[in-house]
């Protein structure tokens, strides 16, 4: 249950369970929501990491979802979890964004990745599933 | 074949790039099924179906070259590549022994084997085989790999020929580039021989000269995408070899990311993960660790849980390449990432720069400090002109202290402390502190000034004397703030605590102040602690002064004996804080009207007259030197107050409990105002040699602006 979204339009999904259309929704949803967020924190200058947790998305599924911001209004890390894997604490969270982002930056030397590609990359996947394997 | 194979590994001849491919794919295949010991040893063949599909992968497997052979139709090429066969061979002598599939030594030969790359690359697979070879399976081939390279690459060279040919069939765009990159594959099925590792370096030159330098990505970017490989792959074989995730390539890396586009042109597909032998510590250990590196292969046979581990290993001896490398920070930020996780690599690497520069700063600093310091403590030491020996002991002692404010102000204080009587001095140096904080702030931005190394270390000095110093000047501070706050309230508490002490025994009397030191000094008293420990001996020698004085006196001298001794007896709090606040009148200069207030609770006769006294003499021994001032201070506030003894006895024996009560609620206002002025003049001393000591330090600064 992951979400790499950037400007809007998903650079890397990877979702264990589910289906993904459900998570475009959220990824829709949250974009949306996080661009609301951004209005309203437009004082500040946001630098490091965003961490945005949106909270239930919807009451049925109860979602979380957690953002983090890579860039101002550039890539967005989102973050699906069912609810139920409340397990998960917000030090987890920001570390697995911090390996995301992490991972993000390795592949942005890359010189060989355009921004705003998908990413294909096979260690980030590797990165991003044995991370979703922890959580969910 | 097999037999075949090593007869045309000798050869140089395509036959043994051709075997070196099968072997390679063999050995790929059966390496990373016998090194990894993942994956299981699938038939060379599958494997190399695998590769097959990829196209030359498998040839490189020499185990699987039989099979590859079988399985690759690639088998006319192997005539093709003759030039690749040949850098191969040279390769060869790669420990890996018959592997010379590696032979890298002419670009040329790798160009034209480019098309052949594949077989190249399968022989260069071998040679990489050959370092793998323990795999037991297929061992024969590997084993032949190891150490009868030669056969194992006659038993590849057929398979490698035919994988060549497809190979080649699949190398369609070949630069001299892509050839070279070929040429360097790696010996072992990853591993590079030495003349791969030299026509990659001489690219390496070719981008940059320095062989320690990096190649920045883009250009990188370029020189690969002449490989004509795929953007994809070249992104992940960027991923794979850029290890320390710079963006750049070093010398390592450059070889390991063109050994990877070799392979890959070869028809090898490519990893997962960084093979041993192409991690930047591997370069190094290449020759020697063939085997190892297999289990870099390992990933390359497309096993991804291999990479992990094989990493790990790497992780060890990528500590050892890092510092070989000269990407010394770099290696370990990146290093920190791939070790641990990312929150610890972030901190890592914001610990890495802090540390050093810290360090280096902090140095300078103390060492800088102590001279001015020790200067500073001479031109107090001079200044007091007492106790050598204790100015010298504090600072002895202080130079292990903070910066050198802080000793500045300790030794200070102690040459304050020392040269005065303790209970003044310590008071006095709690009052200077204030100043000798601002002094010793002031001398440390000036050292800063003159070090810019120390610019950052004497900030935190300053802040931590300076608070330190702060806390006992604001204790002071608070002391005297709070005792002219408590002034007004002691005052006020005061004149209504005078009359009723006379009245009241001395008991109540004491009483009385305790409790309007109490009240209204409740502060004070908080204060009083800390002051406490400084002015005990204020209390104590007030009190013991007065005791003194009050001794020398008649019986009234007897009832303030007694009653400097309840004092004493009293807490020191009391005392001091009375003292304080009669100090903090005589520093208010409210002396008068406290004394006024105070003597007006009382009776303002007779206690008007042992404040004026009293001030004046305050006065006259501020005038003196703050140190004899003190003492003189004392004597004269004693003797004030005995003055004002006198007096009473004129009182009538009726009154004269009173008026003693009275006498020694002077005597104790005069004290506290005595110690006030003694603190107040050892400030203004402790001032004055601060100034000393920033004039001092401005002209020991000006002769260093001068060299």
């Amino acid at each position: 249950c992951g979400l790499f979204c950037s400007q809007n339009y998903p650079l890397y999904i990877r979702s264990v369970p589910t289906e993904n259309e459900l998570k475009f929704h959220y990824t829709v949803h949250t974009s949306l929501d996080v661009v609301d967020e951004k209005i309203s924190a437009m004082g500040k200058a946001l630098v490091d990491q965003r961490e945005l947790y949106l909270g239930l998305l919807y009451p049925t599924e109860d979602y979380k979802v957690y953002l983090c911001y890579v860039t101002n209004s550039k890539v967005k890390f989102v973050m699906v979890v069912d609810s139920s894997n409340t397990a998960l604490r917000d030090n987890e969270i920001r570390s697995m964004f911090r390996k995301l982002h992490n991972s993000y930056t390795d592949i942005m030397c890359n010189p060989f990745y355009n921004p705003g590609d998908r990413i294909h990359s096979r260690a980030f996947d590797t990165m991003v599933n044995s991370m979703m394997m922890q959580v969910c | 074949t097999v037999k075949d194979l090593p007869l045309p590994r000798f050869v140089v001849s395509k036959n043994e790039q051709e075997s070196r491919h099968t072997a390679l794919y063999s050995s790929d295949a059966d390496n990373p099924a016998s090194y990894s010991g993942v994956i299981p040893p699938p038939p060379p063949g599958r494997i190399q179906v695998k590769k097959g599909s990829v196209s030359h992968d498998a040839v490189q497997q020499r185990t699987s070259t039989d099979q590859q052979e079988s399985t690759s139709p690639v088998v006319s090429p192997q005539q093709s590549p003759p030039t690749s066969p040949h850098t191969w061979r040279k390769h060869n002598r790669h420990p890996s022994g018959g592997n010379n599939e590696r032979p890298l030594a002419g670009p040329g030969p790798f160009w034209a084997p480019f098309s052949e790359v594949q077989p190249g690359s399968s022989t260069s697979s071998d040679p990489i085989w050959s370092g793998h070879s323990p795999p037991p399976h297929q061992e024969n081939w590997v084993s032949f790999a190891d150490t009868p390279p030669t056969s194992a690459l006659l038993a590849m060279h057929p398979a490698s020929v035919q994988d060549q040919t497809t190979v080649r069939t699949v190398a369609s765009a070949t630069t001299a580039n892509e050839i070279r990159r070929q040429s360097s594959s790696y010996d072992d099925p990853w591993k590079i021989t030495d003349e791969q590792r030299q026509y990659y370096v001489n690219q390496f030159k070719t981008i940059q000269p320095d062989l320690n330098g990096f190649i920045p990505g883009s250009a990188a970017k370029e020189f690969f995408t002449k490989s004509k490989l795929p953007i994809l792959e070249l992104s992940h074989i960027w991923e794979l070899s850029d290890f320390d995730k710079d963006g750049a390539l070093t010398l390592d890396e450059f070889c390991a990311a063109f050994h990877l586009v070799v392979a890959r042109k070869n028809g090898y597909d490519l990893p997962e993960k960084l093979p041993e032998s192409l991690m930047p510590k591997l370069i190094d250990l290449e020759d020697s660790t063939e085997v190892g590196e297999q289990t870099g292969e390992v990933g390359y046979s497309g096993s991804p849980a291999e990479a992990p581990p094989s990493k790990s290993p790497s992780m060890p001896s990528l500590n050892q390449t890092w510092p070989e490398l000269n990407q010394s920070s770099e290696q370990w930020e990146t290093f920190s990432e791939r070790s641990s996780s990312s929150q610890t690599l972030t901190q890592f690497d914001s610990n890495i720069a802090p540390a050093d520069p810290d360090t280096a700063i902090v140095h300078p600093v103390p060492i800088r400090m102590t001279p001015s310091k020790i200067h500073m403590q001479e031109m107090e030491l001079k200044r007091t002109g007492s106790d050598h020996a204790n100015p010298t002991s504090p600072l002895l002692v202080k130079p292990s202290d903070l910066p050198e404010e802080n000793k500045m102000s300790s030794s200070v204080k102690f040459t304050a402390g020392n040269t005065v009587t303790d209970g003044y001095s310590s008071s006095d140096s709690y009052t200077s502190d204030p100043e000798q904080i601002g002094n010793a702030v002031t001398r440390q931005r000036s050292h800063s000034g003159t070090s810019p190394d120390n610019t950052a270390p004497p900030p935190p000095p300053p802040r931590p004397h300076a608070s330190h110093s702060r806390s006992s000047s604001l204790d002071m501070n608070r002391s005297f703030s709070v005792t002219p706050g408590q002034q007004q309230a002691g005052v006020v508490a005061y004149p209504p605590a005078v009359p009723p002490r006379p009245q009241p025994s001395q008991g109540t009397g004491p009483h009385v102040h305790r409790s309007v030191d109490a009240d209204g000094l409740i502060a004070h008293t908080s204060t009083s602690p800390q002051q406490i420990p400084e002015q005990p001996n204020f209390a104590d020698f007030s009190q013991f002064e007065a005791f003194a004085v009050s001794g020398v006196n008649k019986e009234e001298e007897d009832e303030i004996e007694t009653h400097s001794e309840v004092l004493q007896v009293e807490k020191p709090s009391d005392s001091a804080s009375s003292l304080r606040v009669a100090k903090a009148d005589g520093r208010v200069e409210d002396k008068a009207p406290a004394n006024v207030p105070s003597s007006a609770g009382k009776g303002t006769t007779p206690l008007a007259p042992p404040p004026k006294p009293i001030r004046r003499r305050l006065k006259s021994e501020d005038e003196l030197r703050p140190e004899a001032e003190e003492h003189t201070q004392k004597t004269g506030v004693i003797a004030a107050v005995l003055a004002s003894q006198p007096s009473i006895p004129r009182s009538v024996g009726k009154d004269k409990k009173a008026i003693q009560a009275s006498i020694r609620r002077n005597k104790e206002t005069n004290t506290v105002l005595a110690r006030l002025n003694s603190e107040l003049q050892q400030q203004l001393k402790d001032v004055l040699e601060e100034r000393i000591s920033l004039e001092v330090q401005l002209e020991q600064l000006r002769p260093f602006s001068h060299l």
